[in-house]
């Protein structure tokens, strides 16, 4: 039996903006279709969890939302614009007003922390002298609670820091939207926790809005003010935690054992 | 008299099928190289990438590129001396050395070690970036990936092996001139005479040309297959060794159309 929760959105929801809409989204890869149509509304301020099999099209759907990926059909609407056929100039002004955590992290093995972050400041904020750039710098780094890693390479960080590294390259352009691609993966219980209060924090502080793709119940329950759960390719059911908990749907009840 | 047509079908389709990904793959690395004519001058410029890859490239495989120079020359010299001296022509031996070098040898050996050491490791060096996601990270930052790792290598192969061709050349000569004092006396001053009175300006110009040739090829084909290399580590390994052994085939392809266009024009 399937669930649709949360199918008509609430008066409250539609007074608020939607900040990412995703309508009709379709991938194939040959003959695998991915995703058949998956329809997602995330509003300002929101963190919605992505919940779902392995191979599902979780991280499909937001890279499509960056441009990694270009859907086959379906229009993906962020701050209001269909950026499916931007060209890569437009394409890149969005992308600057979105962070992408991924899974591995991506940080870039031939450059230490800080070069890392100077990285892309020094594309993106010319305008920083050395001393505002160091200073900007250093503040993401506290705000992931890493400032003493500056000078390390990332074959010197364990997992959870290169997660936090990570993170912090991903606000340094202080992002409105902020796409989580399974952060807590490969973390032992603790860090999880602490990368979990991280994502937290970040939305409280920041402002920012968030997508987080994940496995982990226990960072689903502790960041989601919403769960959407992808079944074969198309959104199966959506709702807050405690209400997907109850849910008799066998496949959802599943996830919450 | 089945079974054989059977077979002749069967292969015929084995070729159609082999022959059209080689022409994909030929066309795919026309259009990844066209990409670099049309991102070279846009900007912004990564000079301190370009500049850190000239020193990579150049710099540190001058080492590996002198000793191979000194080796063709002094080897060279050794290995022709017999044959000349049994004509009476041992003369002629710096001479023969020199154009040799400067028109063949060191064009190519030096390409092809620049093929083995660097073309494998640019493939190498993108293939991991890229099963690592690196190469994403850098797209999602709105930042060029292309422009950032491919122009600027390329633009430092093209730069780089001509410069290390020409040191080759002037170790290699000086090579021939130990391998010249084995077995016989001869002054340096009175070597290199000899080695530039046979040369010609007209020499020295189609084998420079031809280097820049492979030093583009040599960073192309090592960030095409980088860049484009699958999901997985193994296909890291791959990308190194594809990048080796298509770059190295594309040196002799180019040396054969050099030599082709200078029979005719020179």
């Amino acid at each position: 039996m399937e669930t649709q929760i949360h199918e008509i959105p609430t008066q409250n929801e539609q007074k608020k903006e939607a900040i990412i809409e995703i309508n009709d989204l379709q991938k194939s890869f040959g003959k695998n279709d991915v995703l058949k149509g998956v329809n997602l509304k995330v509003f300002k301020g929101e963190d919605v969890v992505v919940l779902g099999r392995s191979g599902s099209g979780k991280s499909i759907t937001i890279k499509c939302l960056v441009g990694l990926v270009k859907p086959d059909k379906g229009e993906l609407k962020v701050f209001g614009e269909d950026i499916v056929n931007y060209n890569l100039e437009e394409l890149n002004a969005v992308r600057v007003k979105i962070g992408f955590l991924f899974q591995s992290a991506a940080l870039y093995d031939s450059m230490s922390v800080r070069q890392n972050l100077a990285f892309i400041l020094q594309r993106h904020r010319k305008d920083l002298s050395a001393a505002e750039m160091k200073s900007e710098i250093m503040d993401v780094l506290e705000s992931v609670g890493l400032e003493e890693a500056v000078d390390k390479m990332p074959s010197e960080l364990s997992g959870g820091m290169k997660k936090r590294i990570g993170l912090a390259r991903t606000l340094i352009l202080k992002p409105e939207i902020i796409l989580y691609d399974e952060p807590t993966t490969g973390l032992d219980t603790i860090t999880s926790k602490e990368i979990s209060d991280l994502i937290l924090d970040i939305k409280h502080k920041r402002k920012t809005t968030s997508i987080i793709i994940t496995h982990d119940m226990d960072c689903a329950k502790r960041t989601a003010d919403r769960i959407v759960m992808l079944k074969d390719g198309v959104i199966h059911t959506e709702g807050t935690y405690d209400e997907l908990a109850k849910s008799e749907d066998e496949w959802v009840n599943a996830f919450f054992k | 008299m089945i079974y054989a047509t059977y077979n002749h079908y069967l292969n015929l389709i084995i070729l159609i099928v082999y022959l059209k990904n080689k022409f994909e793959a030929i066309g795919d690395v026309t259009l990844f190289s066209w990409r670099f004519f049309k991102e070279l001058f846009v900007p912004p410029y990564e000079l301190k990438e370009f500049f850190k890859q000239c020193y990579i490239i150049g710099y540190k495989s001058l080492p590996l590129v002198v000793i191979t120079g000194f080796i063709m020359g002094l080897v060279l010299t050794l290995q022709s001396r017999p044959t000349l001296v049994s004509f009476g022509a041992e003369s002629w031996l710096p001479g023969m050395v020199g154009l040799s070098l400067i028109r063949e040898i060191a064009p190519v050996i030096t390409a092809l070690i620049c093929a083995g050491k660097i073309s494998s490791g640019i493939g190498a060096e993108l293939g991991s970036m890229k099963v690592t996601e690196q190469i994403d990270a850098m797209e999602v930052s709105a930042i060029n990936p292309y422009n950032y790792l491919v122009v600027t290598r390329v633009l430092a192969t093209t730069l780089m092996i001509p410069i290390l061709v020409i040191f080759a050349d002037a170790v290699g000569i000086f090579g021939g001139y130990v391998g010249m004092n084995i077995h016989s006396k001869i002054t340096l001053y009175r070597y290199l005479a000899q080695v530039f009175d046979s040369l010609e300006f007209l020499d020295i110009i189609p084998a420079t040309i031809k280097t820049f040739f492979f030093g583009f090829f040599v960073g192309m084909i090592g960030c095409y297959e980088g860049y484009n290399a699958s999901n997985g580590t193994a296909s890291v390994g791959r990308a190194a060794n594809s990048a080796v052994v298509t770059a190295s085939l594309i040196i002799f392809i180019i040396d054969m159309i050099a030599v082709q266009i200078t029979d005719l024009f020179f």
